[in-house]
C-alpha cells in the first residue's frame, strides 16, 4: 500500500479535482456524471421497412449524445444508394435476386468495418447499427462481429402490423427519399409496399420459439405498435437501462413544444447575470403578449412550466393557466459571478473569463455550474417533455440553449452560442426525422444578452478584446 | 403595483405556509383558448421554502407551486399478481420505499396481513384449497376490507399511490378490483411476477416465510412442505395476465427475477418512473457502504458546507478506511464520491478507480456557505429559526434544501439499485438522504439521522429490509451533528437557538 498521497489539483476548466501526475492533468477522470460504459455497444435495429427504425436510431442518437454519450448512426440503406448509385424498383430486394443479395451483403459488411474505425479511432461509445437485420443469419453476422471486437450488443426490434401506421410512415419519410425522387406518388408507394413484402418473406423476429435449438441469451427490446406494448430481455447494464427508459418515453403523437424565456428582466437590462430579479416593464408588456399569442394558437390541454426563478413565474402568471414549477429549470449558476456585469467579471477574474471563452461548454464558474452540468441537470426535463404532448417551457438563456440543442442536434461546441433573444418565442413541431422551428418575436423591445465569442481568448488578452463582443447595457 | 418584498411579512407570529393540497381553491383552467387576461397576480417568496407564489393582500394564495411535474392527477392503484413466494411483498415493499422517498405518498396493502388479523391462528394449508367455502369466504371479506382502507387511504388520507399486495391470480378478482378502482376514480397498474425457477422458489421461503407469524410453531421442514402444498392451492386457477386477454390492462409482467419483462399500455409519468424503477432493481446478494469524508479543515472550524480538505485526523481515517475496505475482501468494489476535494482526497487513500459524481455533492447554504451556525444565528436568525421549524424542506436562501436534495439525489439511487457492492464517500446531509431511502425513514426524522465523521455504515439487504452494521473506525474526529433545539419560534433567545451546537474550535 502507498504511503504518499497524489497532491489534489482542480482543473481550471471544469473545476473538477484531480490527482496531478505528471500529464495526467489532461485526463478527464470527472465530470458532472460518471462514465457508465466501459465496452462499447452495438445497438442493432431489428424490423420491416416502414417500422420506424431510421426514426428511433436517429431519435435515440440525438438523445446519446445529448447526455454526453458519443454516439453514431449507420444506416445500411445509405450504403446501398452509394454503392447501386440508381435505384430501380423493389426487384432489388427480391430474396432470390443473387447479384444485389451479394452487393447488400457487401454494405453490411462495409458498415460493420465504418463501425470498428468509429470504435477504435473515433473513441465513439454507441453505434446504432440502422438496417432491416430480419433474418437470423445476418444477426449472427454481426454477433460474432460483435463478440470478436468485445462489443456488447442490444437489439431494438420494432414490430407493427398496423396499416394506417405504415402509410403514414411511408407518407413522411419515403415519398421523399432519394429513392423515389423521380416517382410519383401511386408509384412510390406501390412499390414501397412491394419491397416491405420481400423482406416479409425471409422475416424471423427475434428470439422467436419457434427456432430455439439453443437459448441465445441476446439483449433486447422489442417494441410493438409504436409503443402500445414492450417485451425487454436481459438489460446487461447502465447504458442499455437508459436506453430502454428513453425508448418507452417517446411517442409518435403529433404535438408542438413552445421554448421561450421569460420576459426582459431589472438585471438584464443592467447587463448583469444570475440572480432573481422581477420584470422590467417590457418584460411585462412580453408577459402579456405572450398571453395573447399562446391564445392565438387555440391549444388544447398545454402544459406550462417556469423555473423557481421570479422572472419566468412573472411571465407565466400573465397567462392566467396553471404552470408547473421545476427547480431543474433554473438558470445556470454563475457562482462568485452571480448579479456581475461582465465587465466586473473581467475586472475581478480575468482568468476565469478568458478560459470560459476557451471552452463555454466545459467552463464551470468557481462554486457555480457549467453548461454540461446544465444538461445533467435537464435531462429529467427532456424525458418529461418526451413523454408529454403540448408543452410552453418558460425558462432561461442557457437553458434554453440546451433544450434546443437536444432538438436541433446541435453539438457541445455549438450549444452555448444557441441565440436565444428575449421576448422571442421558439416553436418546434416533430417532423419525419427532425423537428421543424418557427421563431416568434413578439414585437416588445429588450435588451440583448447574446455574447458572441471575442477573436482573443487568451488569459493574457487585452481587457478591451475580452468585452469586445459584450452587449450593450445601461 | 407596490411590490412587498419578503422581509416584510415576517412580523410577529405568523402562520407556517400550509402545504398546499391537491384540492386548491384555484381553478384548474383547460387550454388556452379564448380566455380573457387577467391581470397578473403579485408573487411572494414563501420564506421556509424560497418558492415564489401569487399573493393577495400580503398572503400567499393557495397554489399548486410543486418542486416538480405532478405526477399523478388521479389516484394509482398498483395491484400485485402472482403465485406465493414469487416475492410480491418485496416488490411491494420496496416500491413503497422508493415512491414515499420521492415524495409521492404511498403505501401498501398486505391481504395476508388482514387475514392473519382475522383468523389469529394459522392451522395449515387446508385454509387456501380451493373447495374450502369457509376460507374463500374470509379471503373474500379480507380482500373487502383491504380495499376499503384503499378507498380510504387514497381519497381521504391525502395518499397518492397505494400499493394491493396479493395473489390477484384469477381474471375475476382482478376484474372486481378493476371495477372497484373505476368507481373511485382510480388508475390501475398490475405488476405480476412470474418465476419457475426452484432454487428461487425455495431461497424465498427460507428467506421470508420461515419467519412468518404464519410458521411460528413449526420447524423448518414441516412449514416448507406446508407452504409448498399452499402454493399448489393457487397453481390450478392461475390466470397469468395474458397479451391477448389483458391487452387493454397497464402492466408489467417480471418474469424470472427480472431477466424479462413486458411492459404494457403506460398510462403516465408515475408509471413509467415504476416501471423503470422496478426493472432496475435486483436481489443479487451485495452491500452498500455509506461513509462520510475524513475530517475536513472546516469541519473542526465548526464551519459548515465549502470545500476544504482533509485535517491530519481525517487523513487518517482515508488510512483507516482502505484498511478496512482491504479487509472487508469484496469482489469488485465500486467507489462514488463527490466532486468535493474532501471526499476525493479520502477515496484517493484507497487506492482504486473512483468515479465523481457531482450530484453527491453536500448541501448548498446558499448564503450560509463557510459560516458557522454562531454566525448564521448573528446574521440570519430568522433563517436559522425556519431551519428549525421544518429542516426537511427549508432551503438556505440561493441554495438548497433536503427535499432539493432527495431529487438531486434521485439517480443515485437508482443506479445503486442496479449495481452490487459500492462505497458511497458523501457528505453529512447526503448521507442522511441516501440513509433514510435504504432505513425507511420519514421527511420528519431524515435530517436528524445520525452520521459521524469517521463512521462506516455496512448496508446488507435481508428479507424485506437492510440490515444495518455501523463501524467506527477509531480515529477522533469532531462532532458535526446539530439536534433540533426546544425553542424553534423566531422570537427565541440567541442561547436558545444555540444550545445544541455541536463543540469546535
Amino acid at each position: 500500500m502507498s504511503e504518499t498521497q497524489r497532491t489534489l489539483t482542480q482543473n481550471p476548466l471544469e473545476k473538477t479535482w484531480v490527482p496531478w501526475m505528471k500529464s495526467r492533468l489532461s485526463q478527464r477522470r470527472g465530470s458532472s456524471v460518471p462514465q457508465f460504459t466501459n465496452s462499447p455497444t452495438m445497438i442493432v435495429m431489428v424490423g420491416l421497412p416502414a417500422r420506424g427504425k431510421t426514426y428511433i436510431s436517429k431519435k435515440l442518437t440525438r438523445y446519446l449524445n445529448w447526455i454526453g454519450v458519443t454516439t453514431k448512426v449507420f444506416n445500411v440503406g445509405q450504403y446501398r444508394r452509394d454503392a447501386t448509385r440508381s435505384y430501380n424498383s423493389f426487384e432489388f430486394f427480391r430474396p432470390d435476386n443473387a447479384e444485389a443479395m451479394k452487393i447488400r451483403k457487401a454494405c453490411a459488411l462495409t458498415a460493420l468495418k465504418d463501425v470498428w474505425d468509429y470504435f477504435t479511432r473515433e473513441e465513439g461509445q454507441v453505434v446504432v447499427f440502422d438496417a432491416t437485420n430480419t433474418t437470423a443469419e445476418r444477426r449472427e453476422v454481426i454477433l460474432n462481429f460483435a463478440k470478436e471486437n468485445g462489443y456488447k450488443v442490444f437489439f431494438v426490434e420494432s414490430i407493427c402490423d398496423d396499416p394506417e401506421i405504415i402509410a403514414e410512415n411511408i407518407k413522411q419519410v419515403k415519398l421523399s427519399s432519394p429513392d423515389y425522387m423521380n416517382c410519383d406518388k401511386e408509384e412510390a408507394v406501390a412499390d414501397f409496399l412491394k419491397r416491405i413484402d420481400c423482406y416479409k418473406l425471409t422475416y424471423v423476429p427475434l428470439d422467436d420459439n419457434k427456432d430455439r435449438r439453443v437459448p441465445l441469451n441476446l439483449s433486447y427490446i422489442k417494441i410493438f405498435n409504436v409503443g402500445s406494448r414492450y417485451l425487454v430481455n436481459r438489460v446487461q447494464d447502465h447504458i442499455q437501462s437508459r436506453i430502454v427508459y428513453y425508448l418507452m418515453n417517446i411517442h409518435v403523437t403529433p404535438r408542438s413544444i413552445y421554448l421561450c424565456r421569460h420576459g426582459e428582466s431589472e438585471l438584464n437590462l443592467l447587463g448583469r447575470i444570475g440572480g432573481d430579479s422581477g420584470l422590467s416593464a417590457r418584460g411585462a408588456q412580453f408577459a402579456s403578449a405572450l398571453g395573447a399569442y399562446m391564445r392565438e394558437q387555440s391549444i388544447r390541454d398545454l402544459k406550462v412550466w417556469t423555473s423557481h426563478m421570479k422572472r419566468t413565474i412573472q411571465t407565466a402568471e400573465a397567462l392566467g393557466v396553471q404552470y408547473e414549477q421545476w427547480k431543474a429549470l433554473n438558470e445556470i449558476d454563475a457562482g462568485v459571478c452571480e448579479e456581475m456585469t461582465y465587465e466586473e467579471i473581467q475586472k475581478s477574474h480575468p482568468e476565469e473569463f478568458a478560459l470560459r471563452d476557451q471552452n463555454k461548454y466545459r467552463y464551470r464558474y468557481p462554486k457555480g455550474e457549467s453548461y454540461e452540468d446544465l444538461v445533467q441537470r435537464l435531462e429529467p426535463v427532456i424525458m418529461e417533455l418526451e413523454r408529454q404532448e403540448n408543452v410552453l417551457v418558460i425558462c432561461h438563456q442557457a437553458v434554453m440553449r440546451c433544450l434546443l440543442a437536444y432538438f436541433l442536434d446541435k453539438s457541445a461546441d455549438e450549444l452555448p452560442y444557441l441565440k436565444c433573444p428575449l421576448h422571442t418565442v421558439l416553436k418546434l413541431t416533430p417532423v419525419a426525422y427532425g423537428c421543424k422551428v418557427e421563431s416568434v418575436f413578439l414585437n416588445i423591445e429588450a435588451v440583448n444578452t447574446h455574447r458572441e465569442r471575442p477573436e482573443n481568448v487568451d488569459v493574457d488578452r487585452d481587457p478591451a478584446e475580452a468585452l469586445e463582443t459584450v452587449p450593450d447595457h445601461i | 403595483m407596490k411590490h412587498r418584498s419578503p422581509s416584510d411579512q415576517h412580523h410577529g407570529k405568523r402562520p407556517r405556509v400550509p402545504i398546499p393540497t391537491a384540492a386548491a381553491s384555484f381553478s384548474p383552467q383547460d387550454g388556452m383558448e379564448d380566455k380573457p387576461p387577467t391581470n397578473p397576480r403579485e408573487l411572494t417568496q414563501n420564506p421556509l421554502k424560497k418558492i415564489w407564489m401569487p399573493c393577495k393582500n400580503g398572503l400567499p394564495e393557495k397554489h399548486i407551486s410543486q418542486r416538480k411535474v405532478c405526477m399523478t392527477n388521479c389516484p394509482t392503484l398498483i395491484v400485485t399478481v402472482g403465485l406465493p413466494a414469487r416475492g410480491k411483498t418485496y416488490i411491494s415493499k420496496k416500491l413503497t420505499r422508493y415512491l414515499n422517498w420521492i415524495g409521492v405518498p404511498t403505501r401498501e396493502f398486505n391481504v395476508g396481513q388482514y387475514r392473519r388479523e382475522f383468523v389469529k391462528i394459522y392451522k395449515s394449508f387446508e385454509f387456501f384449497r380451493p373447495d374450502n367455502e369457509e376460507g374463500l369466504k374470509i379471503r373474500r371479506q379480507c380482500a373487502s376490507a383491504a380495499l376499503n382502507d384503499v378507498r380510504q387511504y387514497l381519497t381521504e388520507d391525502g395518499g397518492q399511490v397505494a400499493v394491493f399486495d396479493a395473489t390477484n391470480t384469477t381474471r375475476e378478482r382482478r376484474h372486481t378490483i378493476i371495477q372497484f378502482a373505476e368507481q373511485n376514480g382510480f388508475k390501475v397498474f398490475f405488476v405480476e411476477s412470474v418465476c419457475e425457477d426452484p432454487d428461487v422458489i425455495q431461497e424465498n421461503i427460507v428467506q421470508v416465510k420461515l419467519g412468518s407469524p404464519d410458521y411460528t410453531n413449526c420447524n423448518t421442514e414441516e412449514a416448507v412442505e406446508d407452504f409448498m402444498k399452499r402454493i399448489k392451492c393457487y397453481e390450478n386457477s392461475y390466470e397469468t395476465l395474458d397479451e391477448v386477454l389483458d391487452r387493454d390492462l397497464s402492466y408489467i409482467k417480471i418474469m424470472d427475477v427480472g431477466q424479462r419483462y413486458l411492459v404494457n399500455r403506460v398510462l403516465d409519468h408515475i408509471q413509467s418512473r415504476i416501471v423503470y424503477y422496478l426493472m432496475n432493481i435486483h436481489i443479487t446478494p451485495r452491500s452498500i457502504y455509506l461513509c462520510r469524508h475524513g475530517e475536513s479543515e472546516l469541519n473542526v472550524k465548526g464551519r459548515i458546507g465549502g470545500d476544504s480538505g482533509l485535517t491530519a485526523r481525517g487523513k487518517e481515517f482515508a488510512k483507516k478506511l482502505n484498511q478496512f475496505i482491504q479487509a472487508q475482501n469484496i469482489s469488485d468494489l465500486k467507489v462514488w464520491t463527490s466532486q468535493m476535494k474532501r471526499t476525493i482526497q479520502t477515496a484517493e487513500a484507497l487506492n482504486v478507480p473512483y468515479e465523481q459524481w457531482k450530484v453527491l455533492n453536500e448541501i448548498d447554504a446558499g448564503v450560509c456557505e463557510e459560516m458557522m451556525y454562531e454566525e448564521i444565528q448573528d446574521h440570519y436568525p430568522l433563517e436559522f429559526a425556519l431551519r428549525d421549524q421544518d429542516k426537511y424542506r427549508y432551503r438556505y436562501p440561493k441554495g438548497e434544501s433536503y427535499e432539493d436534495l432527495v431529487q438531486r439525489l434521485e439517480p443515485v439511487i437508482m443506479e445503486l439499485e442496479r449495481q452490487e457492492n459500492v462505497l458511497v464517500i458523501c457528505h453529512q446531509a447526503v448521507m442522511r438522504c441516501l440513509l433514510a431511502y435504504f432505513l425507511d425513514k420519514t421527511a420528519e426524522e431524515l435530517p436528524y439521522l445520525k452520521c459521524p465523521l469517521h463512521t462506516v455504515l455496512k448496508l446488507t439487504p435481508v428479507a424485506y429490509g437492510c440490515k444495518v452494521e455501523s463501524i467506527c473506525l477509531n480515529v477522533d474526529a469532531v462532532n458535526t451533528h446539530r439536534e433540533k433545539p426546544e425553542n424553534v419560534e423566531v422570537s427565541r433567545m440567541s442561547e436558545e437557538a444555540l444550545l445544541t451546537v455541536p463543540a469546535h474550535q
